[in-house]
């Protein structure tokens, strides 16, 4: 159970608390986080709530009563152990799972109020409002460009010169336009390991999403890719939402305004990062992110 | 460095002998290949003439051209039914069908098709199409070649789909597309060249069956160009024919020969196409 979580509230973020009740806005607040963290930093709209979430892979119950809200415009990381159930989680979030039978998602999870799980929500429309970028790179075996056009295309007409204007905007905005603007027909396989998570990064913004999933973006990427996407994620969170599952939580410390930390299924701790790092509420945080298991 | 001992040189002993044994086996099989090859070239050169490819065949000698027309319009036939269906069914089996029975069970149809004796093929395409039409044609020979081609074209289908990772359809679906869309733009993008290397392979194949054309095309003598509703001349027949109730025309056995070079270079034609599609593919 989550009760660590739902018992003491005075770790949410003043944001989160205050919208448990009202509907957020749709407008997108654009609000800057100028490095240092404080309480007013966290506290924005809220862009997804988890109320109550279980998640079953056939028998296995593998999430358990979760309850959270992540912010607008902030990077919030889940960090936790093998097996504790953050992938999972992430991929509620776009519902991923649909594509594999014997799957069941039961509670409620909300994208500007609004239940994703509700039958009548087109879940394309919604993966439309929500990318994901995966642990491995996966870019399409076509050229760079048409890896990118390939999602804009599902949305949306445009005349050859506007597609290549989104190409580049896209490219631009995930810091690959100048290492690829000469290679645009090349195939998205034939870049580098990091060129290529950029490049996914780029086909997920392209078609204008309001929250980017990252799924381990940089466990397959040398420290140097590791960097740029790291930086990447600073730059993009003034725009998007960003919700990040890490192993490394050097990565949510650095990265990340809201982290929560899961384990066996269950969200044991959810707060502010520089909270969370520096003097956890719960017992199992803090042997986790002092290294005694993991 | 270690000294050598009795283990060491027991393990180089081995080493030796089965690597004596395995390039003995190679060159063993390769040296037929090449006598079967030497002995077409040698004996089908002396015939090939330009006469071979433009005269049709008779009694008297003349040439192959109808019979080349005719297995050439029967393969590309069976070849084009033979992909769609084979295609559409591979792609339902990798992508659709998974381990329900369903799919297990026409998987485990298909293996047995697959090396099911292509006479009995013809005999089969002989009972459905050929006694209810009245007469041997065209037809019923691009439907024997395309029964044949079809388990191929299913099996390299399905097994190349299999090859396109998981997370590449789960990328696309996670950008919105559809189902249908993520298999025609994004699977059929990374597994096109085997597909194509499965379907060259096994056009190459058909090209040269001759059983199930003796119950289905049957074969003729005259020029047939589009004419599918009546007996199709084809170069396997002919070559048959030629090799033995003919054979004591000196002429018919010449070009007999000549036809066998003419349908192997065909088909070493269409496997080097293969290898060089395959390879284009692994180099990206």
């Amino acid at each position: 159970m989550s009760s660590s979580n739902l018992n003491d509230e005075s770790n949410l973020p003043a944001g989160a608390q205050a919208t448990a009740g009202e509907r957020p806005t749709i407008a997108k607040p654009r609000l800057r986080s100028p490095g240092g963290e404080t309480t007013a930093d966290v506290a924005t709209q809220a862009k997804l709530e988890v109320e109550g979430l279980n998640f079953y892979y056939g028998q296995f119950h593998a999430l358990k009563d979760i309850s959270m809200t992540v912010p607008a415009n902030r990077v919030t990381a889940f960090i936790g152990p093998s097996g504790c159930g953050k992938s999972t989680l992430l991929r509620c979030f776009n519902r991923i799972h649909d594509l594999y039978p014997g799957m069941r998602t039961e509670g409620k999870l909300l994208l500007d109020g609004q239940d994703i799980n509700d039958g009548k929500v087109d879940v394309n429309l919604l993966r439309a409002r929500i990318g994901m970028v995966f642990q491995r790179p996966t870019p399409f075996p076509m050229s760079v460009f048409d890896n990118i056009a390939f999602g804009v295309k599902l949305y949306e007409r445009l005349s050859a010169r506007e597609m290549a204007e989104r190409v580049e905007w896209a490219l631009r905005k995930a810091a690959l336009w100048d290492e690829v603007k000469d290679k645009l027909r090349q195939s998205g396989q034939a870049l580098s390991g990091g060129q290529q998570q950029r490049l996914c990064i780029a086909r997920s913004i392209a078609i204008k999403p309001e929250v980017i999933l990252l799924d381990e973006p940089t466990s397959a990427l040398d420290p140097i890719s590791t960097g740029y996407i790291e930086d990447l994620v600073n730059e993009l969170k003034q725009d998007y939402t960003i919700v990040i599952v890490t192993h490394n939580m050097q990565q949510a410390a650095r990265v990340s305004d809201m982290t929560a930390f899961m384990y066996l299924g269950e969200l044991i701790e959810y707060d502010r990062t520089s909270k969370i790092f520096t003097q956890p509420g719960n017992k199992r945080t803090e042997d986790y992110i002092t290294g005694r298991y993991g | 460095m270690r000294n050598e001992n009795s283990v060491y040189r027991r393990r180089r002993l081995i080493n030796r002998s089965i690597m004596t044994l395995c390039v003995s086996a190679a060159v063993f099989g390769i040296v037929w290949l090449l006598l079967i090859l030497f002995t077409l070239v040698w004996q089908g050169t002396t015939a090939l003439s330009l006469e071979v490819f433009t005269e049709r065949t008779r009694m008297s000698g003349g040439g192959l051209g109808n019979a080349i027309i005719g297995s050439l319009i029967m393969t590309v036939g069976g070849t084009v039914v033979g992909t769609i269906v084979g295609i559409a069914a591979g792609t339902w089996l990798a992508e659709y069908g998974g381990r329900s029975r369903l799919a297990t069970v026409i998987r485990f149809i298909n293996d047995v098709l697959l090396s099911a004796p292509s006479i009995i093929i013809g005999l089969f395409i002989y009972a459905v199409v050929v006694l209810p039409m009245g007469r041997f044609s065209g037809w019923a020979g691009i439907a024997a070649l395309a029964v044949i081609i079809i388990p191929v074209v299913i099996r390299s289908t399905e097994d190349m789909l299999k090859l396109v990772p998981n997370t590449l359809r789960e990328a696309a679906s996670a950008l919105g597309a559809h189902r249908w869309w993520v298999v025609v733009r994004v699977c059929y993008s990374g597994a096109r060249a085997g597909i194509i290397t499965g379907v060259l392979l096994g056009c190459a194949r058909i090209s040269g069956e001759t059983a199930p054309l003796i119950f289905t095309s049957l074969n003729s003598n005259q020029w047939n160009f589009f004419n599918l509703g009546s007996e199709m001349p084809n170069l396997p027949m002919t070559l048959y024919q030629n090799m033995t109730i003919n054979s004591f025309i000196p002429r018919q056995v010449e070009l007999a020969w000549a036809g066998a070079l003419i349908l192997t270079a065909a088909i070493l034609i269409l496997n080097i196409i293969a290898r060089i599609v395959s390879r284009e593919s692994n180099k990206r």
